[in-house]
């Protein structure tokens, strides 16, 4: 039998995967392989698939990601820093029957909007949130963000964080699930493949669940910053697992009772 | 005749916003404003008209719930006093910069810093020259009574829709609390109508909508600025609203506004019966300022005291308006003390007339 | 016997060479070109193409969506 050709696989037909719809054609501008870009289709993802473009309204916040409305064909506002949560507040009450999430970086969503996030989420807004944890301020050149590491080094604490002088990282997303007004809570990253299949999954039940209207959906990504961590992205996710994941565990925080 | 009632300031501005069709008011306690809320909250605007209110956990994330709704097109407001306001500057540039409509209410008190809850006008800089980061402006509505509290309600969303700009109205302590008979305007019902650049959700049939203030492209960030400034000098060739009272004889002139102006009225009369043809001009819009019409008045009087319950803000805007022509000098107390008329006709006997 | 056989194309133009589609392939499809795109990337490539089993991997590892897959079935 004669081989088949890369010509004859390479048939619209035969196309099993592609870049969804939702994201426009314009090239992101983040660094080779952070994951942000990742998290952008997986979202962009499940939009597409739950027809949900007519009916989207993203907040972005003040970040690496802030440009994230160039990249995604829905409805977006740009919010000050930190204050994502309170635009998605407003929008959802004035406007029950759309989906609406915020997509925030851990400067914007665990340091100068921790009252934001802890109140939205406290008061069971029927928002979703997609917390993208790096470790670091991407944005701004790599300085300590409250997730930081003890002893990861960073821009403002280049002898790596002391504890003692610089205080403890945050688990906000800990936090989060303890609220009597967050629905479902979960922790995952975008590193390997088999982790980006988990991500969308928990993304999708994120965004699924907000019809429920019972409450705050919540997603951590533990994700990567090359360029803050000084690292390639092959060697970041590397470190990611190595460094971050013992003390951001992977999993679910919060799950509906069925 | 609309329903008459008699109210408080800040509860008239509550009843005004039910009946202006508002879709959400967003806010956080201080005194002397805090009536606004919990009247909103007792009527259940949710229940007369659909109308959101929520208190929110600081003023900062009330501005962003309006910012928020703002962007939706909604007709959405807050209020607040001086310290609040502060709080609120961030995501008032922000607005201003996203070129969104909203309505803010100050009903200021004595500072800086927490100051004192009794009634002040310090805010004005505030209010009319930025506040904020950024070369932008609100429209400033300054009311003198309870009436113009519930009236303004209607003007300031009226204003912001229809340049996409924030309105405020800037009130005070003494008109926030004091209770007078008001003439509420009927009520119109909430809009459906989708406004063209809000964000409510892409349709096929047009392309997305973005609310942004961020440009990081030099060109495009100062087109984008000249076009703010076209709209600002739009504004202040066709908004400017001020009233002149027993201005047609005047030899001098007494400019103020809000709880001021109501004492200068007081003075007029005073100063009348004394044999002084003073008269008043009271500015309505604080921004667009009335400088071409105080500008006029330096054809016909010798000099002008304003008159401010601040350490001397509004008078610097009049001192540009008549650009030195005639004798401009200002009165005015701090801390929330509110001058007496008689107090003023002898700061104008002094500082004008005799001066 | 069944065999599934598949392919990648890279938009080698948004292709910013993160390499991170190299690791995650489990049968070793992906490589490096020599020469760089037009921002100065080396782009991933299919240096081994019989290889591929189309399981959508490196597309779903790629930060910058720039992958497709395709799949057939072949007997
Ligand atoms: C009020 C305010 N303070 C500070 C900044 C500067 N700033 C921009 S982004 C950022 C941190 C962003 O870090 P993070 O939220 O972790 O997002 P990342 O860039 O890592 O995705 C800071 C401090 C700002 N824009 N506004
Ligand atoms: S600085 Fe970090 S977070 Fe920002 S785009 Fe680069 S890798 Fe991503
Ligand atoms: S589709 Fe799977 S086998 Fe083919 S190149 Fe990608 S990762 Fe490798
Ligand atoms: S993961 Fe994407 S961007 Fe990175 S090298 Fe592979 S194809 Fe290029």
């Amino acid at each position: 039998m004669a081989e088949i050709t890369l010509d004859q696989i390479i048939q619209p037909e035969n196309m099993v995967y592609t870049r969804s719809r939702i994201m426009t054609d314009t090239v992101l501008h983040y660094c080779p392989g952070c994951g942000h870009g990742t998290v952008h289709r997986l979202l962009a993802e499940v939009i597409e698939e739950l027809d949900l473009q007519s009916e989207t309204i993203g907040i972005t916040p003040v970040g690496c990601s802030v440009l994230m409305y160039n990249y995604m064909d829905i409805d977006m506002q740009e919010a000050a820093h930190g204050r994502a949560p309170a635009l998605a507040t407003a929008i959802k009450r004035l406007m029950s029957e759309k989906f609406v999430f915020t997509y925030q970086g851990d400067g914007d969503l665990a340091a100068i909007g921790t009252a934001e996030t802890i109140h939205a989420c406290n008061r069971g807004e029927n928002i979703t949130i997609l917390f993208i944890n790096n470790g670091i301020y991407g944005m701004t050149g790599g300085q300590m963000a409250p997730t930081t590491l003890p002893d990861m080094k960073a821009s403002t604490c280049p002898y790596g964080r002391d504890v003692q002088m610089m205080g403890n990282p945050l688990k906000i997303t800990d936090i989060v699930a303890t609220l009597p007004g967050s629905y479902y809570v979960t922790r995952q990253s975008v590193h390997t493949p088999g982790n980006v299949r988990k991500a969308k999954k928990a993304i999708r039940k994120a965004v699924e669940y907000q019809k429920r209207n019972q409450g705050t959906c919540f997603v951590e990504i533990v994700s990567n910053c090359n360029s803050g961590w000084k690292m390639t992205p092959v060697d970041a996710n590397q470190w990611l697992e190595e460094n971050m994941l013992p003390f951001y565990p992977l999993g679910d925080l919060k799950v509906p009772e069925e | 005749m609309g329903e008459l009632r008699l109210m408080k300031g800040n509860e008239a501005v509550a009843e005004a916003a039910i009946r202006a069709g508002a879709d959400g008011y967003f806010g956080y306690p201080i005194t002397p404003q805090s009536e606004v809320m919990e009247y909103l909250m007792a009527e259940k605007p949710h229940e007369r008209t659909g109308m959101v209110v929520l208190q929110a956990e600081s003023e900062l994330a009330a501005i962003n719930m309006v910012y928020g709704g703002a962007a939706c097109g909604k007709k959405v407001m807050t209020s607040s006093s001086s310290p609040g306001i502060s709080l609120m500057q961030e995501g008032i540039s922000y607005i201003a910069g996203a070129e969104l409509p909203c309505l803010l209410v100050n009903v200021v008190r004595g500072g800086p810093g927490l100051g004192t809850i009794q009634p002040a006008q310090s805010d004005y800089f505030q209010s009319v020259k930025g506040g904020g980061h950024g070369d932008y402006r609100l429209i400033t509505l300054a009311p003198a009574s309870v009436q113009e509290m519930s009236d303004f309600v209607r003007l300031g969303f009226e204003l912001a829709f229809k340049y996409r700009n924030p309105a405020m109205i800037l009130s005070d302590g003494a008109i926030g609390q004091m209770m007078e008979k008001v003439e509420l305007f009927d009520p119109v019902p909430r809009s459906k109508e989708i406004l063209p650049w809000a964000t409510t959700g892409k349709t096929p049939d047009r392309e997305r909508n973005i609310i942004t203030s961020l440009d990081l492209d030099p060109k495009r960030q100062e087109d984008f600025n000249l076009k703010l400034q076209k709209k600002y000098r739009e504004i202040e060739e066709k908004e400017v609203r001020f009233e002149k009272i027993q201005c047609d004889d005047a030899e001098y002139l007494f400019v103020a506004y809000g709880t001021s102006s109501r004492v200068v009225q007081k003075a007029v009369q005073l100063a009348r019966s004394r044999g002084i043809r003073v008269g008043l001009f009271r500015p309505i819009t604080l921004w667009p300022f009335p400088s071409k019409e105080i500008f006029a008045m330096t054809e016909q009087v010798k000099g002008i005291l304003s008159v401010e319950m601040s350490a001397g803000q509004m008078v610097e805007d009049i001192r540009l308006a008549v650009k030195g022509k005639i004798k401009v000098d200002y009165y005015g107390r701090m801390g929330g003390i509110i001058p007496t008329p008689d107090e003023v006709v002898e700061m104008l006997e002094k500082k004008i007339i005799g001066g | 016997m069944a065999k599934v056989r598949g392919a990648i194309v890279v938009d080698t133009e948004r292709c910013k060479g993160c390499e991170l589609c190299v690791g995650a392939c489990p049968t070793d499809v992906i490589g490096m070109a020599e020469e760089v795109n037009s921002k100065g990337y080396h782009y991933a490539y299919m240096k081994n193409p019989e290889a591929c089993t189309g399981c959508v991997n490196c597309a779903i590892i790629c930060p910058d969506g720039v992958i497709s897959v395709y799949r057939v079935k072949t007997t």
